[in-house]
């Protein structure tokens, strides 16, 4: 325990200043969540490194949770579906089902360009198609895998902070 | 019914119902800046509620009225035990009500009306959650009711009105073997009724770990908003009660604006630096296997026997 | 039936009040006569008695309707009614005894109705036949020996008697007669036909015997303890304290991991009047060290929870019995799903269920807030045993509350919330109204004596205090209000603040919330295909993690079996799961002792060959032996 003390103090704050709030035009959803967005993750059928910067974006460094973003278990709770990857042919009824068990407003962020536009696995066996193909999509972040900050700067256009 | 009772239980549930999420905030703020994060700020869970309520709610088919009255009932039930207990002031608005025993099965009551919820889904998790936020509960409970006979034995009442007076009369009894052990066995039930850590971790996202988040996976929007408000106000209700009995001072004697006002402050502030106390001891904190709670409430239950023992022999 | 009930109930309620009465009828029976005598504490046991028997009348009407009581229940039941209503009536040991052994037999007559159907029926008939008459042999024996001084048998005569006992005789006709009216309350370790015979009767025969007949017992105590033996010393009283709080916490903890809604029930009756004996035990223990204010309390709290626990068990038992009527089950397990399909049903079960785990306002609340109160007010008594009795009495009822609200839980959340679990649970259809009116009405009073309470409490503080030589304990119209001690309680006022409370949280919500249509969804099931009810928690799974935690005292009984496929031990085929949880008590203590006299009589059988000479042998033997013994003694 005392170690663990000791560690924290020596640490102090990893978090990075905020950064500028991002410019662009907000999903039609942000205005009704004003400052609170609860976000689930569905992994539609990624290769798992969008999955690894989501884990950084929610991390101690970029903390995604200063803006009002939070990671939630159950679709019920949640505003946001952060769907990752192509939607393989398995996944495209499970995330039909979770959107729709999402409660209005709600909004579909797609995250990576597998999960924008199929990136390198376009065209592949088993692959139903982008995530715009199975459910509406509000926004999108771009990159293989993005970065972090990305990811941050697409939630923070939900929440508005 | 006194005047002071009256003031005293509008304020009360003013307070509790407003500040309740502002605790959970401050409570995550503090977690968050000893994680070396920046957090959202003590103001998150408002805004959280704010957006809920704005939310559609949803009924999944086959649940009854059960499912849809729970979180009402919650957060009603938890309304009483803020408007009746002595938290800014030692009167009481309803004083027959004001019974250590029913504040505790009124708390305890909130808890078994939302695991009927859970089983009323009919979903394996709700199931889950509700068998072992009962357990926890038929754990709980018999150091709860011994603590309390503890407590109840200086004053000859288990009224807690009389209980506070008490101790405002004689503030020596607080460093008593008995006063001490029974704070102990307290805030082990604190921490296991309110599903925080080691017990249960309320951040957890992985269903197989969870016990009250378990319960509530179906609920959404309003509704939704209901079940986290009431447990927020169960936390600050069970941290009030907490202080009111071990640290009473401030705490509102007469009706003037001076003494409700200082009583409001000195409850604020009490409870602030106790969830903020509790909030930093959770990051030492693993959570325990399901099997290993029942060791840790059986240890309470111990300290609370003992504490009984020491109010006899000493008393 | 209903007007036997009917006429018992208000019958009680005049004695309650002070009225007393008395009959003797010297020629009606040889030998003893039948000689009745209806004080207020009969009246109580009276009123009771006659209000269960109204409700379970009521709903025989409907069983009856549906075929489901076969000609002899419909004989056997008056006489079974009128016996239970004659018990707390009789006014001398001759008369008890009689009346006690025909409630005995025409009960029997009611367990064995089903034993067609069902193999399970006679063990339990030949188990609750044993015990009830080993139990009736020890009552006579107590009550002889507690009438050794007395002039005959009449209660007046015992009573006046009594101060010429011996404290040793005194002693053994009060252990011998709590051991005899125990076993009939169900007290640990005279329990196990209990939980066997109460399930396997029809489902108003079991809300008699559970709300009614049990109570008995507790009267026999209060009866010859407290009236007729005039008291005695504390370490009587702190033997049916511990009793009655060994007795609450095992039954209550195998009705909490039991699956099988019936004998949970019974489980939760020997829960109960373990409770009552905790009660019982206390006002013995404080008016013997003296303090008769308390002991006053702590009877009323017994005399209370006596009433409630007979309303909810009414409606508890009744309710099992429109759900077996319906389902053909009592195996929660198969059960769920029934609150769409039988809504009367369900709330009645709801209102009794929330009586049962004691949890405010429901109805034992009231009675174990009193008990509570009286072991708290008893700590500082003098004296090294309430100071170790008390806050064990304490810990006990506590564990009781907490594994009760487990229990209850289980009862009506699984065996009513949810999904279906069973074809014949999915095509459940609500009982008639004879049956359901019989459990309205046993649900109307559980509400009536958790919300007002009030009303009866007085009256019970007037013949709780009568028994102990006190003022009445309990006083107040809107609040229960202790008189003696501090201690304040209004079961209304405290519905009042909840319903304030409610209706303020659904203005809030009202005002607060955007107006939207409420959607109807799919069960989240992670995404994945339709859930289905075999995923849904049991009962069994429900109690598991108790189980396990209990496991020490429960000594459940697993079993795994796992059979591989031929070809290669790598590859399961099967892997099969069984579990049983045996009642402990039983399993060491009467297994043993069952086991002992099948030998016994073996080798017994050894000395009966059916030769006479052999026979007129053991005569000429024995009769030495006696005169071989008078020369060694004169």
């Amino acid at each position: 325990m005392l170690s663990l003390w000791q560690a924290i103090r020596r640490v102090g704050r990893v978090a990075e200043p905020a950064p500028a709030g991002p410019a662009g035009p907000a999903p039609a959803a942000a205005g009704e969540l004003a400052g609170s967005v609860q976000v689930r993750h569905v992994d539609a059928g990624s290769c798992n490194g969008c999955e690894v910067e989501i884990g950084a974006a929610f991390g101690p460094v970029y903390d995604a949770e200063r803006y009002g973003a939070r990671l939630v278990a159950s679709p019920r709770h949640a505003d946001a579906l952060l769907v990752t990857g192509v939607v393989t042919r398995n996944m495209a009824e499970p995330l039909r089902r979770t959107y729709e068990a999402v409660a209005e407003p709600k909004a579909v962020v797609a995250v990576g360009d597998c999960a924008r536009n199929c990136g390198v696995f376009a065209g592949a066996y088993g692959v139903v198609g982008a995530v715009a193909d199975v459910v509406p999509v509000d926004a999108e972040v771009v990159g293989c895998p993005p970065r972090p900050e990305t990811i941050v700067a697409a939630l923070r256009l939900l929440t508005g902070r | 019914m006194t005047a002071l009772g009256v003031v005293g239980g509008v304020l009360q549930a003013a307070v509790v119902v407003g500040g309740a999420p502002l605790l959970l905030g401050l409570m995550r703020q503090v977690r968050a800046r000893l994680e070396g994060r920046a957090g959202p700020g003590i103001g998150q869970p408002w805004r959280d509620l704010r957006k809920l309520l704005r939310k559609q709610s949803i009924t999944p088919r086959g649940t009854t009225e059960v499912f849809r009255v729970a979180p009402v009932l919650l957060v009603a039930m938890t309304l009483v035990v803020a408007v009746v207990a002595p938290l800014v002031t030692t009167a009481s608005a309803v004083p027959a009500v004001a019974d250590l025993f029913v504040v505790v099965a009124l708390l305890a009551h909130a808890t078994v009306v939302i695991a009927l919820a859970g089983l009323d889904s009919g979903t394996a998790f709700g199931g889950m959650g509700a068998s072992r936020e009962v357990t926890v509960l038929a754990l709980v409970e018999p150091t709860a009711l011994v603590a309390i006979f503890a407590l109840s034995v200086p004053a000859g009442s288990t009224s807690l009105p009389a209980i506070v007076g008490t101790v405002l009369d004689d503030p020596q009894r607080l460093i008593s073997p008995t006063s001490l052990l029974a704070a102990v066995a307290l805030a082990t039930v604190i921490v296991a009724e309110t599903g925080r850590l080691p017990v249960d971790n309320p951040s957890t996202h992985l269903e197989l770990t969870m016990i009250h988040e378990a319960m509530v996976l179906e609920y959404a929007g309003p509704d939704l908003a209901l079940v986290e408000l009431g447990s927020a106000m169960r936390l600050s209700v069970y941290l009030g009660l907490f202080t009111s009995l071990f640290v009473p001072w401030g705490i509102a004697t007469t009706a003037t604006p001076l003494a409700l006002g200082v009583g409001v402050a000195a409850l604020v502030v009490k409870v602030g630096v106790a969830g903020a106390v509790l909030a930093a001891l959770e990051v030492f904190l693993a959570k325990l296997r399901l099997f290993r709670v029942p060791e840790l409430l059986a240890g309470s239950f111990l300290l609370a026997l003992l504490a009984v023992t020491t109010a006899y022999v000493l008393g | 039936m209903v007007a036997a009930g009917l006429l018992g109930a208000v019958a009680g309620v005049v004695a309650m009040t002070g009225t007393a009465w008395s009959v003797a009828l010297p020629g009606l029976l040889p030998l003893t006569g039948l000689e009745f005598d209806v004080d207020p504490l009969s009246g109580v046991f009276l009123a009771v008695g006659g209000a269960v028997a109204v409700a379970a009348g009521i709903f025989a009407v409907g069983a009856t309707r549906h075929g489901l009581d076969r000609p002899g229940v419909q004989a056997a039941l008056p006489a079974f009614i009128g016996s239970l209503l004659l018990v707390p009536a009789a006014g001398s040991i001759g008369t008890l005894l009689w009346c006690w052994e025909l409630m005995a037999l025409t009960s029997l007559v009611l367990v064995v109705a089903e034993h067609r159907e069902r193999p399970a029926v006679a063990s339990a008939g030949l188990w609750y036949a044993v015990m009830t008459h080993v139990g009736f042999v020890a009552i006579m024996v107590g009550m002889l020996v507690a009438a050794g001084p007395a002039e005959d048998g009449s209660f007046v005569a015992v009573r006046a008697g009594a101060a010429d006992l011996s404290p040793a005789a005194a002693s053994l006709a009060f252990l011998v007669c709590l051991a005899g009216f125990g076993s009939k309350a169900g007290m640990v370790p005279l329990h196990p036909w209990l939980p066997r015979a109460h399930p396997e009767a029809p489902s108003h025969v079991s809300a008699l015997m559970s709300a009614a007949m049990v109570n008995l017992g507790v009267y026999g105590v209060v009866r010859v303890g407290i009236d007729l033996l005039g008291g005695g010393p504390s370490w009587w009283w702190v033997t049916v304290l511990v009793l009655g709080a060994v007795s609450a916490v095992y039954g209550i903890l195998q009705a909490a991991v039991g699956s099988d809604l019936k004998r949970l029930l019974g489980y939760s009756t020997t829960e109960n009047m373990g409770l009552v004996l905790v009660a019982v035990g206390a006002c013995g223990m404080f008016a013997a060290g003296g303090d008769r204010a308390l002991a006053g309390l702590a009877l009323t709290a017994a005399l209370l929870h006596l009433m409630t626990h007979a309303a909810f068990k009414t409606v508890l038992f009744l309710s099992a019995g429109s759900v077996l009527h319906a389902t053909g089950s009592r195996d929660l397990d198969a059960l769920g799903g029934l609150r769409s399909r039988m809504p009367v049903t369900t709330a009645a079960f709801g209102v009794g269920a929330l009586s049962a785990s004691a949890l405010p306002p429901g109805a034992a609340f009231v009675s174990e807030w009193l008990l509570l109160q009286a072991l708290i007010h008893g700590l500082p008594a003098p004296g090294v045993v309430p100071a170790v009795v008390l806050p064990l009495g304490v810990a006990a009822i506590a564990l009781t509350a907490g594994l009760a609200v487990a229990t209850f839980v289980k009862a009506f959340g699984i065996g009513f919330l949810g999904r279906p679990r069973s074809g014949a649970a999915a095509a459940a259809t609500e009982s008639g109204p004879a049956m359901l009116a019989g459990i309205g009405l046993a649900a109307l009073a559980c509400v009536a004596l958790a919300v007002g309470p009030t009303v009866v409490l007085p009256t019970l503080a007037d013949i709780a205090g009568g028994l102990v030589h006190a003022a009445p304990a309990v006083t107040g119209t809107v609040a229960i209000e202790l008189v003696g001690v501090t201690g304040v309680l209004s079961p209304l006022l405290l519905v009042a603040a909840s319903a304030v409370g409610t209706a303020s949280v659904v203005g809030g919500v009202r005002l607060l919330a955007r107006r939207r249509d409420r959607r109807r969804a799919r069960l989240w099931d992670c995404g994945a295909g339709p859930l289905s009810a075999r995923m849904e928690y049991t009962a069994t799974s429900f109690a598991e993690p108790l189980q396990r935690v209990f496991d020490g005292v429960l000594a459940s009984e697993q079993d795994v079996d796992v059979s591989h496929h031929r070809e290669s031990r790598y590859l399961v085929a099967a892997v099969s799961y069984r579990r049983a949880l045996p009642d402990r008590v039983e399993r060491r203590l009467y297994t043993p002792l069952l086991h002992a006299m099948t030998t016994w009589g073996r080798v017994g059988r050894g000395l009966a060959t059916g030769s006479v000479h052999r026979y007129l042998g053991y005569g000429f033997v024995t009769l030495c032996g006696l005169l071989a013994l008078l020369v060694v003694t004169r």
